[in-house]
């Protein structure tokens, strides 16, 4: 089920504030962040957000296409290389 | 012969399945548009008068997104899914489910008819 629009989105208020500073100052530096669950905001965009997986931070770059996800959705935590001879084949990525 | 938005025309039924066969249009749409059109929905397709005709087929086509529109802009929300690499996007490319069901078994809709795995050769 979708969250109550009458909470608004959820936006992690650290990951916010970052930000904006970044953005007062023009600058533009990767943000490290575990905040999964924070939904891209539109002053995101073109920033490089760095998404914990659960084991090290991808960095993401955000598109206006991306605003209104969660940031999580773009940071895979599993990984999977497939079964059997194919596993071989590919090796490692 | 009843043709609205293209390509349909089952002429055997009764309106409010017939509409059905447009892609887009379920029961549900279906009788809430003859509803409104005051078209009896037990009319036979065939029976239909030209007004009658007119009237569905000028709403089908004012306000609703039926057939290919319809597609091309499923197709355009699977395609944004993809290129902005987020997880649905990923599952899409893989033809598994999409919201988090299990695929150990089952999720045959989503993956097609089950191709053996290889089975295990002994040394």
């Amino acid at each position: 089920m979708s969250r109550s629009s009458k909470k608004g989105p959820y936006i992690d208020q650290n990951l916010r504030e970052k930000v904006d500073a970044l953005n007062q100052s023009n600058e533009r530096r990767v943000i490290r962040t575990w905040a999964r669950a924070s939904t891209v905001f539109p002053q995101m965009v073109g920033h490089t957000v760095a998404i914990h997986n659960g084991k090290v931070h991808v960095p993401i770059f955000i598109s206006e296409q991306m605003v209104g996800h969660k940031l999580g959705e773009f940071a895979p935590t599993r990984t999977y290389r497939g079964h059997g001879k194919d596993a071989d084949r590919r090796g490692r990525r | 012969m009843a043709r609205v938005s293209g390509v349909d025309l089952p002429r055997e039924k009764r309106v409010e399945i017939g509409l059905t066969y447009i892609y887009g249009i379920g029961l549900h749409t279906s009788q809430r548009l003859l509803e409104r059109t005051r078209i009896n929905p037990e009319t036979r397709v065939r029976d239909l008068s030209d007004d009658e005709v007119g009237r569905i087929r000028e709403i089908v086509d004012k306000e609703m997104r039926v057939e290919g529109d319809l597609r091309r802009e499923i197709s355009m929300n699977v395609k944004r899914l993809m290129d902005i690499g987020s997880y649905r996007g990923l599952r899409h490319r893989r033809g598994l489910p999409l919201r988090g069901q299990r695929t150990r078994t089952n999720a045959r809709t989503r993956r097609g008819p089950r191709r053996a795995v290889g089975g295990r050769k002994k040394k």
